[in-house]
């Protein structure tokens, strides 16, 4: 069985970081799994967590603001 | 008769007044008139129906209930009602100033309410549901005062992955509704927008009013994107919020139901790390349990080397000591042989004293006197030896006597000497 590629990419949406951390810990144990499918799994929900992690410390609030009404519909 | 002076007289009215339990505390309805402002900031205005009027001065205070005051306005005003001694007239002290409006506004509020209900835009089961982690949140509300800034702050503490984007607009006044009306619009023109977030501060029943007009109600209706309303304070509850989608007792709150609050998902990813290892763990002792069960069954099922090599060697083992064990007993058997032969040996009788006559020519051992002819050339074998004899001359008497005075008892074990093998086997027997 070929080996899956168990580092996810670097920059992901944290909605989408979490549920797949969230769908790792749960297929590993659920257990079924070989040896070499476990720690593949492991290595990539851990990644998983410090991606989860860097993305809630380093976050910054971005705000934008649209242009005041009545001036409208120029700024959408 | 008693005269009294004006003073006394405008005194003694003032004090019956003030006595008064009613005068002292009541509210009057009526529309202003004469309306004007001192510069010292007090109000002076007269109260008026159809039958008569009543001056009024309202002091300046903190109340700000003559802010919006002016001729022609349907008020209730709460005071007392005394003399302005200095002018010997009739005049209300006005503490409270409520607009007669009031009333006429809770009435279109409840009208409104009835007929929004009725066509379903309060309906629970079209509620939304929110979005977990929102990625950008629009913002309807004022871009100064307090409402905007308290926003960004919870957004900042709880969640700050998120893009809020405000979509300014008035929150009170004639521009009010229309303002929200078109935020909603362009936020739903996007197609980047998770949720929006209606806020405005608390203030009064007219301040709030925008949130409670129809347009406003159907815009949030008519939402694509799912709204969290924040409007006014705990106790206040407009139609926006009953159109929609989830309800904030307050801004600061609305906010806070819009995110997750980034400790606790610090917390659940620390948790998922931990049932990470748990879960390998698991799975590597189990995988081991399994690989030792498998060993023990290999184990039991083939012969071991181990075992069979022992094996061999009991066998050989037992194989010798039978051998071992034949080979004694025929030793054995052998020497009971040699032994039982051995009684046999001639030279056992030789040793009791007896002798072997044997020819001196032959060698035949002579065992009848006509074999040893007087002249005859014999040997003789005793115990120790041998040597040649001649045969005597006969004997007088002819019959030879055997000399019996020097026989030996013969050993009970043996057999009578010298015996040719004829010997009956009950003698070996015997032996045995």
């Amino acid at each position: 069985m070929p080996r899956k590629p168990a580092s996810p990419p670097a920059e992901l949406p944290f909605e989408e970081a979490y549920s797949r951390l969230e769908l790792a810990v749960q297929r590993l144990e659920s257990g079924g799994l070989s040896l070499d499918e476990a720690l593949s799994l492991y290595q990539e929900g851990m990644q998983l967590a410090g991606l989860c992690t860097h993305l809630l410390d380093n976050a910054e609030l971005r705000v934008t603001q649209l242009s005041a009404f009545p001036d409208g519909d120029a700024a959408v | 008769m008693q005269v009294f002076s004006v003073g006394q007289v405008v005194r003694y009215l003032k004090d019956v007044l003030e006595y008064d339990a009613i005068l002292a505390d009541l509210w009057i309805g009526g529309e202003v008139s004469n309306f004007s402002r001192a510069r010292s900031g007090h109000c002076y205005f007269v109260v008026k129906d159809a039958v008569s009027q009543i001056n009024c001065v309202l002091f300046r205070g903190p109340g700000g209930y003559d802010r919006d005051l002016g001729n022609g306005q349907a008020v209730l005003v709460h005071g007392k009602v005394s003399v302005y001694e200095t002018r010997g007239e009739l005049q209300m002290v006005v503490d409270v100033v409520q607009p007669e409006g009031v009333g006429a506004l809770a009435l279109e509020f409840e009208r409104l309410k009835t007929k929004l209900e009725a066509e379903g835009l309060f309906e629970l089961g079209r509620k939304r549901r929110l979005p977990l982690f929102p990625q950008r949140i629009g913002v309807v509300t004022s871009p100064t005062g307090a409402v905007w800034h308290d926003i960004q702050q919870v957004i900042t503490r709880r969640y700050p992955l998120v893009e809020l984007v405000l979509a300014p607009t008035a929150v009170q006044g004639e521009q009010a509704a229309p303002g929200v009306e078109d935020a909603l619009r362009r936020l739903n023109l996007r197609d980047d927008i998770d949720l929006i977030i209606v806020a405005r501060g608390g203030g009064s029943l007219e301040d709030l009013w925008a949130f409670n007009e129809e347009r406003v109600a159907r815009a949030i209706f008519a939402s694509r994107i799912p709204v969290i309303s924040g409007v006014g304070h705990e106790t206040d509850t407009t139609i926006a919020d009953w159109v929609a989608d989830r309800r904030g007792p307050t801004p600061s709150v609305a906010a806070e139901i819009a995110v997750p609050d980034r400790q606790e998902l610090r917390s659940h990813v620390l948790l998922d790390q931990r049932r990470l290892k748990g879960a390998l763990a698991d799975t590597m002792g189990r995988a081991r349990t399994s690989l030792d069960s498998l060993r023990m069954r290999l184990g039991a099922l083939a012969p071991p080397i181990d075992r069979e090599r022992q094996r061999v060697d009991d066998q050989t083992r037992l194989l010798t000591l039978h051998l071992q064990r034949l080979l004694d007993a025929r030793r054995n058997a052998i020497a009971l042989r040699v032994s039982q032969l051995d009684a046999f040996n001639p030279q056992h009788t030789l040793a009791r004293g007896y002798a072997l006559v044997q020819r001196g020519d032959t060698g035949t051992v002579v065992t009848r006197p006509d074999q040893a002819a007087p002249g005859a050339a014999l040997m003789i074998t005793v115990a120790d030896g041998a040597f040649p004899a001649l045969s005597g001359p006969p004997i007088a008497g002819g019959a030879p006597v055997p000399p019996q005075q020097n026989a030996e008892p013969p050993r009970p074990a043996a057999p009578k000497a010298p015996r040719k093998r004829k010997e009956p086997p009950q003698e070996q027997m015997q032996l045995l």
